[in-house]
């Protein structure tokens, strides 16, 4: 890797994208091959590494939209990267296809014969039904993409001189955004995932979604950002304690992960009302009793602790290292949402699982790359650079 | 307590200086020189005075952690003894040791006393509540809150002398000079 360090460009981008494009190809080419195989476990597989990619892709959104909002300054050097990331949302309407054709496999409710004969189904038919569903799914890939792709563009005319017209404009973008945004990450979640299984409801279900998106972009950042590190690149600029506030936000949020899921299950287990609490009970048979055990100590209990003190979130290896376990753990609990209507009487993991989540999560990472050094990886005409570089806490 | 019988005897040495940069190198030299009872004061936060000064980090966040610690625990052993030992009763059919129910109240009563502890042990490590110092004795140093940056040191540090320290902090560019005596 070849870097510029008057006009921070990467000259040459190294191997990491050719290696995840390979990898991604790989994936995706015994993706297909798992489908013709078992195409019930491919649909599954494909929705959890799918949600997995799209989660991380929708936190690095928040964060460009957040930053914007809040005039944050810290942030403005890890801009370009969540700018860069949150682009994906684009990407990944096309990987979201394989979906619309699985929709038999995946949701009960796209049955008609099924909803005749149910009498919640049919109660639920005016929003559960294929027409709508194909609707909403589009209409949430086009309010992701033109934020993204705006706030995306709108950074890159910075380059050409930054005015207070400019802020404004991204301003602009990010009010309404950062408001679509809460209602399309609620509503694509109760789509694609609560709707699996369609007599089960929560309504604070696209709240837990979002803390563990938010959760997926902050590991993934940390470890893309600590790769960048290894290469002698932005060293001085990315400092430990843009670390430390990203270790912060990430404790922040394991709580706040954690007191979703529990206020999801505290108020279905004190009504103990049968049609809620069968999704919990589905969840506490058999080996998916290890799973959810698994969660509540591998996404809250453990990373709690070791994010607990300050050097932990200062450390170049302890970081990285809860940043990896709840990258792990955030795709369990996404195996976890998705799975039990597929395998109600136990977790069987399946090659499938890792080979979709390889292959878009190469085609990812790949893309991201790219568009992260296909411009300078910090903002050089921003005003709140400066502050931003000699961040302290 | 120090509230109404502040320890008398020890005098203090007042310097002044002209900005915030000229305090923080004082702050510096007066560290390397071996000084340890010292403060610096000025009308607003100076970034890397704590570094400058050789600050230890806080302790408080030891006493929140116990603290906190200690209220999780107590509210989950008083709610299991009061709902399941003492006066057990079944409510909504659920057992009578339901650990679920008792952790948004455990989870408050852990942040009740996490706050506790970040207050009254911040205020205990600052020797607070305190209604007076002997550095409100000077005249001079009452542009502290306006456009004052001081360097006191204090008689009871081990290298105090008084003409020798009064030396030192003029040598690093102090003025005004004060000793100031306890009343």
């Amino acid at each position: 890797m070849k870097f510029n360090d008057s006009t921070y460009t990467v000259t040459d981008s190294g191997s990491l994208g050719r290696i995840a494009l390979v990898l991604g190809i790989l994936g995706l080419a015994a993706s297909a091959y798992g489908y013709t195989s078992d195409h019930g476990q491919f649909f599954h597989s494909w929705m959890v590494s799918f949600v997995f990619w799209l989660t991380v892709g929708l936190g690095a959104l928040f964060f460009t939209l957040i930053h914007y909002l809040a005039n944050a300054r810290w942030s403005v050097v890890l801009r370009r990267f969540s700018e860069a990331v949150g682009l994906t949302l684009p990407l990944m309407a096309l990987f979201f296809i394989p979906i619309l054709f699985g929709m038999h496999d995946l949701f009960h409710w796209s049955h008609e014969e099924v909803v005749a004969s149910d009498h919640l189904l049919s109660g639920k038919a005016s929003y559960l039904n294929s027409g709508f569903f194909i609707i909403r799914s589009v209409g949430y890939f086009v309010i992701w993409g033109l934020v993204s792709w705006l706030l995306y563009a709108k950074s890159g005319q910075q380059e050409q001189g930054h005015s207070e017209k400019w802020l404004s404009s991204v301003r602009r973008i990010s009010a309404p955004g950062i408001i679509l945004f809460a209602v399309t990450i609620t509503f694509a979640s109760f789509d694609w995932l609560m709707s699996l299984d369609p007599h089960w409801y929560s309504t604070i279900f696209g709240v837990y979604i979002f803390s563990g998106a938010l959760l997926g972009f902050l590991a993934f950042a940390i470890i893309l950002n600590r790769f960048v590190y290894s290469q002698n690149i932005l060293r001085g600029i990315i400092t430990d304690n843009h670390y430390h506030d990203l270790g912060k936000l990430m404790f922040g949020f394991i709580i706040f992960w954690a007191y979703m899921g529990f206020s999801q299950y505290f108020l279905i287990w004190y009504a103990n009302i049968p049609e809620e609490t069968v999704w919990f009970l589905d969840r506490w048979v058999g080996s998916w009793k290890d799973f959810s055990l698994l969660l509540i100590f591998g996404h809250f209990a453990v990373p709690f602790v070791l994010l607990l003190t300050r050097w932990s979130k200062r450390s170049p290896i302890m970081l990285p290292l809860v940043a990896l376990l709840l990258l792990v753990m955030h795709w369990v609990d996404l195996y976890w949402l998705v799975f039990p209507s597929y395998t109600p009487d136990g977790v069987h993991l399946s090659w499938q699982d890792a080979a979709s989540l390889i292959g878009i999560g190469g085609i990812f990472v790949w893309f991201v790359w790219g568009r992260y050094t296909s411009r300078p990886l910090i903002p050089i005409k921003d005003p709140d650079l400066g502050t931003s570089v000699r961040h302290t806490n | 307590m120090d509230l109404f019988s502040p320890k008398k005897g020890a005098d203090i040495i007042l310097a002044r200086f002209k900005d915030p940069a000229s305090l923080l190198h004082a702050a510096e030299k007066v560290r390397e020189t071996g000084y340890s009872k010292f403060d610096c004061h000025s009308p607003f936060p100076i970034h890397g005075m704590d570094q400058a000064m050789g600050l230890k980090r806080s302790p408080v966040g030891y006493v929140v952690g116990c603290m906190g610690a200690t209220g999780l625990v107590s509210a989950m052993v008083f709610m299991w003894w009061t709902s399941a030992v003492d006066y057990p009763l079944v409510i909504s059919g659920k057992p009578f040791f339901s650990w679920q129910a008792y952790i948004p109240v455990a989870f408050a009563i852990t942040i009740l006393l996490s706050a506790f502890g970040a207050v009254l042990g911040m205020l205990g490590f600052n020797k607070l509540p305190r209604l007076h110092h002997p550095l409100f004795n000077s005249e001079q140093f009452s542009a502290v809150s306006d456009n004052g940056f001081f360097v006191s040191i204090e008689g009871e540090d081990k290298k105090y002398d008084e003409a020798q320290t009064s030396k030192f902090l003029e040598s690093i560019g102090g003025t005004n000079i004060e000793v100031i005596k306890d009343l």
